[in-house]
């Protein structure tokens, strides 16, 4: 870009004398540049650097201590030819697609709430801030404390059998993939709400009382008029989700009590034990797996003409 | 702590220090005049003022990185030092990849195994050691007697030593020249509920026992944990091993395989790395039977829950830990880190990390530090003649307590095997991933 700029700078500074002229122009010329500069070079600083030494490093050699510059297939070998990298994934995306389905029916239930059932803008801002209150504490805490809740001798399974439902703890309750997805849900569901909250009040109000008066009834609403429309929130928030659990490994690891494996996980036992090429190659695979699905995403939804 | 100890014995050691401590400071200006009162009281070298601007950078294993040590360090020697604790896998990454940040690392003889060939650390100069001719014969020759024999895994003796000054090759036999000075070490075996077990546990192969199905642990630190899984097969008769710590490829798959079957089984509630997560699934009721720390029973049994540090038959697992310099150091700081790795052996340390349930490395200076019937409860396996206070003064035990597993002759008389890392090490490791995964 900047090559093609130089040369006609400098024959329009040859043709016209008038040099005052000449710099404005070349200024509203090269303004954009300057505009997008600082933008640029953090991504390429912080974003695209470190994602090319990744890509590097995959591609290294290592033992139990060090890590040789290399250019070995082996990483990827080793980590696309083990039947536990494919079970890994596999549960990665259950995890994915199970928290994805939960998050939605309650994201959609409660934006649809808060947009359409409540009247006053007043209490649509209150209401909605009351769906953050769980985001002033961290992540993990929110994730702890569901530990001794959910323990054979926690909150719940002592009050079930304290009113008679069970006699036997419920034990699938914690260290399990239920545990799992019920933090998750817990923890991004706001991501799903916040945008599909946006996408709704975005709709004109005057489409629904048209569908109403074509006959439509409330169900026929929602699914012919409104769940279109809220369409772009529904995939952006399903963006979030679904990239946040498929890189998780705290939340597996603390929920599943260590027995049960996520990519994030994955990578992070690698790191922890040196093997940082290891590492680094599943990482750039989980990359293109989390694009590949982000991209099909943006293929059902056109998220663009919304925004 | 003086307070509570007073009219013991040790009063007077005590006393001593308090002196030596006021001569410091009034004469910490005057290096000729502190000099001399080392001489008096017979405490190591005492640097000139500089000293005090020196800060060493110690990181490693949460177990020995106090600070308790930090302060008495401050208060007996005069500098800083700074503590950071990691788990081991941590500790082993940043020992070879950030050579630069640290100063002393605390690591383990088989996290040493993995470091030190990597020429990031240097050995010691044992002539500079005092007390290096009163340090238990486990780190010098592999013995605790002259007749016990040597047990499996990374032995510290095996990569206690190396052959020179600039030498990364270890030793066979135990040089001038050592990798790291021992501070800490102990037996390890299986941690109990007594009260939710129902029945004596005597053997490895109980962790296993479907009786305990949902309600059993293991440490998920692969090269401990495997250590853990052969007591448990080897128990059971179902695999032999030429060597426990340094398994065949073959030995690694059947260990794996009777666990990853237990494991699909239901019989593990769940996997713990950090000492934490081994003390809520006790203490909770999640777990009654799992590998376990000594001072992780400690801590359930502080709650007032019963907790039981099971002595088994086939013997402990055990590991040992120790000081190391880094490569960088040189000039003062170098001197203060034998500084430090001296009074480490003095006594006071010793006699803390004793109190904690782990033993210290030389015994002699400890027992000083200690009042005879703390020595009889911790060292000698007798019955508690008055309550036995932890190094924060809380009561950990009552009087007539016993130590579970008795005397330290009956504990590291009994050692099995030694943490150890593996020449099939990356092996090992991808199994255990599919053993978690699975």
């Amino acid at each position: 870009m900047t090559v093609s700029a130089v040369p006609s700078e400098a024959s329009s500074a040859s043709a016209a004398p008038r040099s005052g002229g000449v710099r404005r122009s070349v200024l509203r010329r090269v303004a954009p540049y300057l505009q997008a500069g600082p933008l640029a070079l953090t991504l390429l600083v912080f974003l695209l650097i470190p994602i090319l030494t990744i890509v590097a490093v995959s591609f290294w050699d290592y033992d139990s201590i060090r890590i040789y510059p290399d250019f070995v297939l082996t990483n990827y070998e080793e980590l696309l030819t083990s039947p536990v990298t494919w079970k890994t994934y596999l549960n990665t995306v259950k995890f994915a697609a199970l928290t994805w389905v939960i998050t939605l029916l309650i994201g959609f239930t409660v934006a649809y709430f808060l947009a359409f059932h409540v009247r006053s803008t007043t209490w649509q801002m209150v209401l909605f801030l009351v769906c953050t209150i769980p985001f002033w504490t961290s992540n993990i805490i929110r994730m702890i404390s569901w530990i001794p809740f959910l323990g054979r001798n926690g909150l719940l399974n002592s009050g079930l059998i304290s009113a008679g439902l069970i006699d036997q703890p419920l034990e699938f309750l914690l260290f399990s993939d239920f545990a799992v997805v019920l933090a998750f849900v817990h923890l991004y569901a706001l991501f799903m709400v916040v945008p599909i909250f946006n996408s709704m009040m975005r709709i004109d109000r005057a489409l629904v009382e048209a569908a109403r008066d074509g006959g439509a009834s409330a169900a026929q609403v929602v699914w012919n008029v409104i769940l279109p429309l809220a369409k772009p929130g529904i995939a952006i928030g399903s963006i979030f989700v679904v990239t946040l659990v498929m890189g998780d490994f705290i939340t597996v690891r603390l929920m599943s009590g260590g027995q049960s494996a996520s990519i994030g996980l994955m990578i992070a036992n690698e790191i922890s034990l040196l093997q940082y090429p290891a590492a680094a190659a599943n990482a750039v695979v989980l990359l293109a797996v989390v694009l590949i699905m982000v991209v099909a995403m943006l293929r059902i939804v056109d998220i663009r003409k919304e925004l | 702590m003086t307070e509570t100890r007073t009219g013991s014995p040790l009063s007077a050691g005590t006393t001593t220090g308090v002196s030596r401590r006021t001569l410091l400071k009034g004469t910490a200006a005057a290096a000729g005049v502190a000099i001399g009162s080392g001489a008096i009281t017979g405490f190591p070298t005492i640097w000139a003022q500089n000293i005090k601007n020196v800060t060493l950078r110690q990181f490693g294993t949460g177990v020995s990185n106090l600070n308790a040590v930090a302060d008495k360090v401050k208060e007996d020697l005069g500098f800083t030092l700074q503590m950071t604790a990691l788990d081991s896998d941590a500790v082993a990454q940043r020992a070879v990849t950030q050579p630069k940040s640290y100063d002393i690392a605390d690591i383990e003889y088989w996290i040493c195994k993995k470091v030190f060939p990597a020429g990031v650390m240097q050995p010691m100069d044992v002539s500079k050691i005092k007390n290096f001719d009163k340090i238990v014969p486990i780190f010098v020759n592999g013995k605790l007697t002259p007749e016990s024999a040597v047990a499996q895994g990374t032995a510290p003796h095996t990569v206690g030593f190396v052959e020179g000054k600039d030498s990364i090759k270890f030793a066979k036999s135990a040089t001038q020249w050592m990798t790291l000075i021992p501070t800490i070490y102990n037996a390890d075996t299986l941690g109990i509920r007594p009260d939710l077990v129902g029945r004596p546990i005597t053997s490895w192969t109980d962790l296993l026992d479907p009786a305990f199905k949902g309600k059993a642990s293991i440490i998920n630190i692969p090269s401990i944990g495997i250590m853990d899984a052969a007591m448990v097969c080897e128990a059971m008769g179902e695999v032999k091993y030429g060597d426990k710590g340094n398994m065949t490829k073959e030995e690694i798959d059947k260990t794996l395989k009777i666990m990853t079957d237990a494991k699909k089984a239901g019989q593990f509630r769940a996997f713990w790395k950090t000492f934490d997560e081994s003390v809520n699934l006790m203490s909770s009721g999640e777990v009654i039977i799992q590998s376990m720390w000594s001072p992780a029973v400690a801590a359930v049994r502080a709650k007032g829950i019963q907790c039981v540090y099971q002595p088994l038959k086939e013997g402990y697992r055990a590991w040992g830990g120790g000081l190391g310099i880094a490569k960088h150091l040189s000039g003062l700081e170098l001197e203060a880190a034998y500084e430090y790795i001296n009074w480490y052996l003095s006594g006071w340390v010793g006699a803390y990390l004793n109190r904690q349930g782990y033993y210290s490395a030389v015994l002699d200076t400890a027992k000083e530090h200690m009042s005879p019937d703390e020595w009889a409860f911790w060292m000698e396996g007798q019955p508690a003649k008055t309550d036995i206070l932890s190094p924060e003064g809380k009561v950990m035990e009552k009087a007539g307590a016993v130590r579970d597993g008795g005397s330290f002759k009956d504990r590291m008389g009994r050692v099995a095997c030694w943490n150890a890392v593996m020449d099939e090490d990356r092996y090992m490791v991808r199994k255990w991933n599919e053993f978690v995964a699975a």
